[in-house]
């Protein structure tokens, strides 16, 4: 087992430095001037020695292969300079936001999967019944109801229904977990919909499969009852997929949490995104467009690592 | 296009029947058997003809503010009511299905043709050019699609086709991997080596016997990322990153006004909510049922 993790931990080396790459290559490369945009020149007349301050701030001056290895060195380090908007580095504003945007995904994943294993599971056994129909026709909904929609939805109602406005601050929920409650259910219930939608067809879809295994047929024809057919046999067997997509999904929920968080005006790291683009922060939107992916990545190596943990067979493969 | 994707959907079933099947009765049976396809492509369809014929349907012009009739609740004259300029918003959301269609097809379609033929040559090459190519997919599809399509789009600025762009290139890593893995399976085939046996050039090999194997999954691949694409372009647009005001878009009517008027004019932030819903929805139903009947291992045994 440790020479495995140890494999893996190897493996992502490459891929972060490909996602570092590919960020700086997309900054960079693709027509536009950084400096000229911050300035906001392409609406209008410029100064040209503000433009040229602003490119030796971002170090634009330099040639393009410095400019790399000082964003490559920066990443090793964890530092990815200072917002251009707030003057505060990067990683301080970002840990400012953490909080908020893990409690949200977390509490959204968890609302995800309660909803969503028994729907789909339910979903596969009563297969093109009525039931299974009306599951595919929610969880389809789910997709196709934008996220950012379902928050404006909440806020027109509780606004209407109870005058209600959302709280600016966010309460930790360790300080005052009623007001913590009061601030998170509406974002956590958008946002968990959206995940139990995705969630709800990976598992109908999974358990069809397992279903038509030859071992459930053995189960039923030693006169099982449906129950212990399809919660002892075939739900354990299937959950192996859901799970890795629970796992991606958290990492991916980073994405989701961008529209939620700014319909519900809540200060996360999805919101952070949106505001640096907004301000043309780029040293933020390059930074965070990293850690998203770095994320991404860390989540699905624990992925992998807890597979290879319950099933010694990956180990070895 | 309608008879040749209801053929598409019968593949085997039709195929002892097809002689005798006429269209009508083609699309009665698919009416029968997915019934939620065949719901996903009449909303499809009714929103085709909605966009084509947005200029002779809607009753009025979506640009022109009319200040008399700010906020009108929906009445007769305005179905849906009005916004703030007192546009109607019937009119704005019959050509704002222009957008969504516009850019959900092309960039579905510009992405997926784009993965699809890197998946192929990945799968054709092998060797070295699969591994950096699959390497460079998976370092692509690790950024989640929403936020490196916003960030592309906060770099080429808010315009329609830079829109198409943004939601394009999170599709291709997606398609790519759809593709190669069918492409490798039809490379395994002995006809292939056949072919190459008897020494067709190796353009004739991909183009004539690979590609056309391949087309079903592309197609999927397609229909499953139209909604997802849609989806996208009203994101893009509420954040302010898609079309500017004043077109017609519709997450660009959700973004703003729509919740500042939410007392006095919810139906704002109503109707142009149903749209999108309603348009992906069609979608996600329609490829939900192309897959299953495209893809055998989704088919039900017995």
């Amino acid at each position: 087992m440790r020479i495995y993790i140890l494999k893996r931990l190897l493996l992502i080396i490459p891929t972060l430095l490909g996602a570092a790459t590919l960020v700086f290559l997309i900054m960079r490369v693709i027509p536009g001037d950084v400096a000229l945009l911050i300035l906001g020149g392409d609406q209008g007349q410029i100064d040209q020695k503000q433009l040229v301050a602003m490119r030796q701030q971002l170090g634009l001056d330099q040639p393009l292969y410095v400019q790399f290895g000082t964003w490559l060195w920066g990443v090793v380090r964890f530092d990815f300079g200072t917002s251009l908007w707030t003057g505060q580095p990067v990683v301080q504003e970002l840990l400012i936001r953490l909080p908020l945007s893990l409690e949200l995904a977390l509490l959204a994943s968890m609302v995800s999967v309660v909803i969503a294993i028994p729907l789909g599971m339910l979903a596969a056994v009563r297969q093109d019944s009525w039931v299974d129909y009306l599951v595919r026709v929610i969880s389809i909904g789910g997709l196709a109801i934008p996220g950012f929609w379902v928050g404006i939805l909440c806020i027109l109602f509780l606004v209407i229904v109870f005058g209600w406005g959302p709280p600016l601050e966010f309460t930790p929920p360790w300080i005052n977990p009623w007001a913590n409650f009061q601030m998170m259910v509406w974002p956590v219930l958008t946002v968990g919909y959206r995940y139990a939608a995705v969630t709800t067809r990976m598992t109908r879809s999974t358990m069809l499969d397992v279903l038509r295994e030859d071992y459930i047929r053995t189960a039923w024809a030693k006169g099982l009852h449906e129950r212990a057919v399809v919660v002892r046999h075939a739900l354990k067997n299937s959950m192996l997929p859901v799970i890795t997509l629970v796992g991606t999904e958290f990492a991916f929920l980073i994405g989701g949490l961008v529209v939620t968080e700014t319909v519900f005006t809540l200060n996360g790291v999805g919101r952070f995104v949106v505001d640096a683009v907004a301000h043309r922060d780029y040293p933020v939107v390059q930074a965070l467009i990293f850690l998203t992916a770095f994320s991404f990545v860390i989540v699905n190596l624990l992925v992998d690592l807890t597979y290879a943990w319950f099933d010694p067979r990956i180990r070895y493969h | 296009m309608a008879t040749s994707e209801t053929t598409l959907v019968h593949g085997g079933a039709t195929a002892a029947l097809a002689p005798r099947l006429t269209t009508v009765r083609a699309v009665i049976k698919f009416i029968r058997t997915k019934p939620l396809g065949a719901a996903g492509a009449a909303i499809i369809l009714g929103m085709m003809i909605v966009a084509a014929s947005s200029g002779t349907l809607a009753p009025y012009d979506p640009y022109q503010a009319d200040y008399a009739a700010q906020f009108a609740r929906p009445n007769l004259d305005h179905w849906f009511g009005t916004d703030e300029f007192g546009r109607d918003l019937m009119s704005r959301i019959m050509y704002g299905a222009r957008i969504a269609l516009f850019v959900g097809f092309t960039a579905s379609f510009v992405g997926c043709t784009l993965g699809g033929l890197l998946g192929v040559i990945s799968a054709y090459c092998g060797g070295k050019v699969d591994l950096l190519l699959e390497r460079l997919m998976d370092i692509l599809l690790a950024f989640p699609q929403l936020i490196l399509a916003l960030a592309i789009a906060s770099i080429l600025g808010p315009a329609v086709q830079n829109v198409v762009i943004a939601i394009s290139i999170p599709i291709i890593p997606r398609a790519a991997r759809i593709v190669r893995a069918a492409a490798l399976s039809v490379k395994e085939n002995i006809y292939v080596e056949a072919v190459q046996a008897l020494g067709a050039a190796q353009r004739r090999v991909v183009l004539r016997h690979i590609v056309p194997n391949v087309v079903a999954p592309y197609i999927i691949i397609v229909t499953a990322q139209l909604g997802g694409a849609i989806l996208a372009e009203a994101a893009l647009s509420y954040l302010g990153l898609g079309a500017a005001e004043p077109t017609p878009s519709w997450g660009l009517m959700l973004s703003g006004s729509a919740l500042s008027y939410a007392e006095k004019a919810p139906w704002i932030a109503i109707f142009p909510g149903i749209a999108i819903s309603l348009g992906v929805f069609g979608f996600n139903l329609f490829g939900d049922s192309l897959r299953d009947a495209l893809d055998p291992k989704l088919r039900r045994k017995g």
